[in-house]
């Protein structure tokens, strides 16, 4: 197989890259690209580790091929802190204790920021299952809730 | 005195607050590097061929064909790892059990293994290795492995902990019992009895982060390994006795570590990729995918228990047994003795004879998870106390407070104790307002306690202040979960320095002397004791570098608030000197100052937690809904209460998960049905309610600070917790988990029969 060019953009850059046809956005990004931030739990769309948005939604990248992301635009965990300012969201999980191991912390970051762009005030229901797809086995979900709804609040504040 | 370890009841001014912690931004970033976020030039992908059969003979492998397609640089199978193990049976199994060695002992196995330059290379090649295999006979449950007739697993095994030594092998690896007093006199004098059997189904730590590796070894017997650990200088030193290598040519660097919960205190293919490495001469990274580590990897032991208590009307326990079967995968293990130790450690008990039986069936080696042993025993015990509080027409809590352990009570398994927090606990239960919360219609409400003995071990640290007065603690206690928060608080503490002063680092086997694992709780207790004391040596030097200025007796020298002190009217006018100006002054007052400690951190205090949950039970479907729930745990001290709770919550979610969905699917051919996410169900963020916490803190008489450890107790009491609430909504005692809806449903049909 021969490897295919795709121009894209990822976390605001123009960005080209090859990749076989078969290979997964989330490969791409990891391997190609050197974007660790996005990890694999899984690899079968069960456990939101390795959450992107693509064109604003929510995905999970070891679902997409690499040839998808053609002309359209990624954001991963790398992207979200405007420059050296912290996303509420980022400095809201590390107030509230809402990471423990953090092998989690970038999916539940991403599908974070994806609900609250669509939903600026989620009740607590909403936030579980908006984060449903997103598996943590440390904290007992306790404190991510509290995370998001603390920055839901102050994002509302901008 | 920098070794004393009693507790001094000091009042804290940094151990106890909640500041944010220092790897927090790596890891919101995406900076934090885990096991499969690093790269090395030149490396190699590293796969791994598994057995699909539960138990066959490898007649033969043929790896030719693989060897030569174009990419790949190696391939191994078990001829590549010669047995050096000279005798040591423990270590045997983690050769065998890290490739087959002429026998696939269960669904996964590994059995061969290639190293190729790119993932479709390796993926290609490992489609050409012919395995003929003759499929024998196999055992998955442990009932049925215990029977006379059961195909036997390892013909090595002859059952310790029996007298005379049998004659021939046998699936029943060990047999462990404790207890104490005369349990048929005990019985005679109950007035009502409670004799149940239980079964519980195996599950997996499910930790989010497969594991993952990158060796590399060159021909010079020099070698290194990144790898996601509980424990690198206990991987170091297990990995360089299985290649051969000298263990100080083995630096061995922990990843961050996403999660572990037990399972990754155990070696699974890092000898396999040193191995490929080593023949291919390149660096090697291997990641396992999901479906591996199901199936290959750390699940904890499924179980069956008899369990019999008496007591008299007055609510006093008169005797207590318990028979526990627990099965060890195809490895002897310990795990049947723990549960038997850990079974009545909550109460004070007169007559009380526990029994283990370690069994071996064809499914992987069982590794610890959390508190190991420990829930399964508390799931039918706590059951069991629960039944005979109601036969009694006692309340629970009131009745668990009747026999509780206490402060001078031999414990079931021997040891007698000191000051513990089962009583505290339980008054904390009964007092707390979920206890007096309204249910809903559908709704009930159960508790149940849990013990952990917790962990101290040998612990290696080095504490250096730079010229700028920052100090640099080094330690080599992986952080699980916020331990580096600890430490530096801990470091702080003891110097009289801000937190912000103190940067934490996990180092490498090269940089320090050996660590044990992070497991049995013991990160925070032991690293931070031994924190304590460097840093009281580091003190030592700062005070004689003070009265070396002053030309003064060091006697007269004390350190407060992070400053020297010259004591005494005669020395009233010389004035504090800082950390931060005996920092700056060290280059020409004796060069670096550092304080090391390397112990053997002993008194590790036993912990205990009550629990209490409601339930809401659909009646047409049986599904199941926590509505709510409280943990209550003695911490000892709580050095950081951000990650204690989060240590009770997170234990508590995985109990939760254990106790009403998870379990090990196999079939008649003991392959294992569910090895996925989708299939083997965690508790998501929807399934569950917030979990309250209470932090009660019973100091450690044996630490410095009171510290006891925290990370595992509170997975041990949410089966029997939501048993009890599920016997007081349904009317049906439950006693094999998961509690999942058709064992529910199946519970209240036959009750209505």
């Amino acid at each position: 197989m021969s490897g295919t060019l795709v121009s894209t953009v990822v976390n605001g850059d123009q960005t080209e890259f090859v990749c076989q046809p078969n290979e997964t956005l989330l490969e791409v990004l990891r391997n190609r690209l050197g974007l660790t931030g996005s990890k694999e739990g899984c690899g079968t769309g069960d456990c939101g580790a390795c959450s992107v948005t693509l064109d604003g939604r929510l995905v999970c990248s070891c679902l997409v091929l690499g040839v998808e992301a053609q002309d359209r635009e990624v954001n991963t965990v790398e992207g979200l802190a405007d420059g050296d300012v912290l996303h509420p969201l980022q400095s809201n999980f590390i107030d509230h204790a809402a990471l423990q191991c953090g092998i989690c912390t970038p999916g539940f970051l991403m599908a974070s920021q994806a609900l609250l762009e669509r939903n600026p005030s989620p009740t607590d229901e909403e936030i579980r299952f908006a984060l449903a797809g997103n598996l943590c086995r440390c904290t007992g979900y306790d404190k991510i809730v509290r995370a998001v709804k603390a920055a839901a609040k102050e994002l509302r504040k901008k | 005195m920098a070794n004393d370890t009693k507790f001094r009841n000091r009042k804290f001014k940094a151990v106890g607050t909640r500041p944010p912690r220092p790897d927090g931004l790596d890891k919101v970033t995406g900076r934090a590097k885990y096991g499969a976020d690093t790269f090395a030039p030149g490396q190699l992908v590293g796969l791994i061929l598994r057995s699909p059969h539960a138990h066959a003979q490898i007649k033969r492998i043929d790896t030719s064909k693989a060897e030569k397609l174009r990419g790949v640089k190696a391939v191994i199978t078990s001829r590549d790892l010669p047995d050096l193990t000279d005798g040591d049976s423990d270590l045997y199994d983690i050769l065998e059990n890290s490739m087959a060695r002429g026998r696939a002992l269960y669904d996964g196995h590994a059995v061969a293994a290639v190293a190729a330059i790119d993932a479709p290379t390796a993926r290609k090649a490992l489609k050409l290795i012919s395995v003929t295999y003759k499929i024998l006979p196999h055992v998955t449950d442990v009932d049925e492995a215990m029977k006379p007739d059961a195909p036997l697993v390892q013909p090595r095994v002859f059952t310790s902990g029996v007298s005379p030594k049998p004659k021939s092998p046998s699936n029943v690896a060990k047999v462990s019992e404790f207890g104490h007093g005369d349990v048929k006199a005990g019985f005679k004098a109950a007035d009502f009895i409670v004799e149940r059997s239980y079964k519980t189904e195996q599950t997996h730590q499910g930790y989010i982060e497969p594991h993952a590796c990158l060796a590399s070894v060159g021909p010079d017997g020099h070698g290194e390994l990144w790898v996601t650990t509980q424990g690198h200088f206990i991987f170091r030193n297990t990995c360089a006795a299985l290649l051969g290598m000298e263990v100080a040519k083995l630096k061995v660097t922990s990843s961050e570590i996403g999660g572990g919960f037990g399972g990754k205190t155990h070696i699974w293919m890092e000898p396999i990729a040193l191995a490929l490495s080593r023949k291919a001469n390149r660096p090697v990274k291997v990641e396992m995918s999901r479906d591996e580590v199901f199936r290959s990897t750390g699940p904890t032991a499924s179980t069956s228990i008899d369990i019999k208590i008496g007591a008299k009307k007055d609510g006093r326990i008169t005797a207590a047994t318990a028979v526990l079967r627990y099965q060890d995968g195809a490895f002897p293990g310990s795990w049947a003795m723990l549960g038997a130790m850990t079974s009545y450690a909550c109460y004070d008990l007169k007559n009380v004879k526990t029994t283990g039986y370690d069994v071996l069936v064809n499914r992987p080696k069982v590794a610890a998870y959390r508190a190991p042993s420990a829930p399964m025993a508390a799931f039918a015990v706590e059951s069991a106390v629960d039944e005979l509080a109601t036969e009694i027409g006692m309340d629970p809590i009131d009745f668990r407070i009747k026999n509780a352990a206490k402060e001078g009570t031999q414990s079931s398994y021997g040891p007698t104790y000191g000051p513990i927090g089962i009583g505290p606990t339980l008054a904390a239960a009964k007092k707390h307002p979920h206890m007096r919360a309204r249910l809903k219609k559908n709704q009930g409400r159960g508790m149940a306690c849990g013990f952990w003995f917790n962990f101290g071990g040998e612990t290696c640290t080095d504490l250096n202040i730079g010229n700028d007065g920052t100090v640099t603690l080094t330690v080599g206690t992986i952080d699980v979960g916020g331990a580096r928060a600890s430490l530096s608080l801990i470091a702080a503490e003891e110097l009289g320095i801000p937190y912000e002063r103190v940067k934490c680092n996990i180092t490498d086997t090269g940089s320090l002397g050996h660590n044990d694992m992070t497991d049995g709780s013991r990160g925070t207790f032991s690293s931070g004791m031994s924190t304590i004391f460097a840093a009281r040596k580091a003190i030592e030097i700062l005070r004689q570098r003070a009265a070396d200025t002053w030309a003064i007796p060091i006697k007269d020298v004390t350190w407060e608030d992070g400053q020297a002190i010259a004591k005494g009217k005669k020395h009233k006018k010389l004035k504090p000197l800082s950390l931060n100006e005996l920092a700056a002054a060290s280059p020409n007052s004796g060069g670096p100052i550092a304080g090391h400690s390397q112990i053997v951190a002993d008194g590790a205090g036993v912990s205990f937690a009550s629990h209490i949950c409601d339930i809401e039970v659909d009646p047409d479907t049986s599904a199941t809904k926590v509505v709510r729930y409280t943990v209550i745990q003695d911490a000892g001290k709580a050095v950081h209460p951000d990650y204690v709770e989060g240590q009770f919550q997170g234990a508590a979610a995985q109990g939760i998960g254990w106790a009403l969905n998870e379990e090990y699917v196999y079939d008649e051919n003991g392959r294992l049905q569910n090895p996925g996410f989708l299939d083997y169900r965690v508790p998501v963020c929807s399934d569950l309610p917030f979990i309250d916490t209470q932090i009660l803190e019973i100091p450690n008489p044996n630490h410095p600070y009171g510290i006891r450890g925290v990370g595992e107790t509170s997975i041990v009491p949410p089966l029997a917790a939501i048993g009890n609430a599920l016997s007081n909504v349904a009317g049906v005692r439950m006693t094999h988990t998961p509690m999942s809806p058709p064992r529910i449903r199946k519970a209240i049909r036959g009750k209505q029969t």
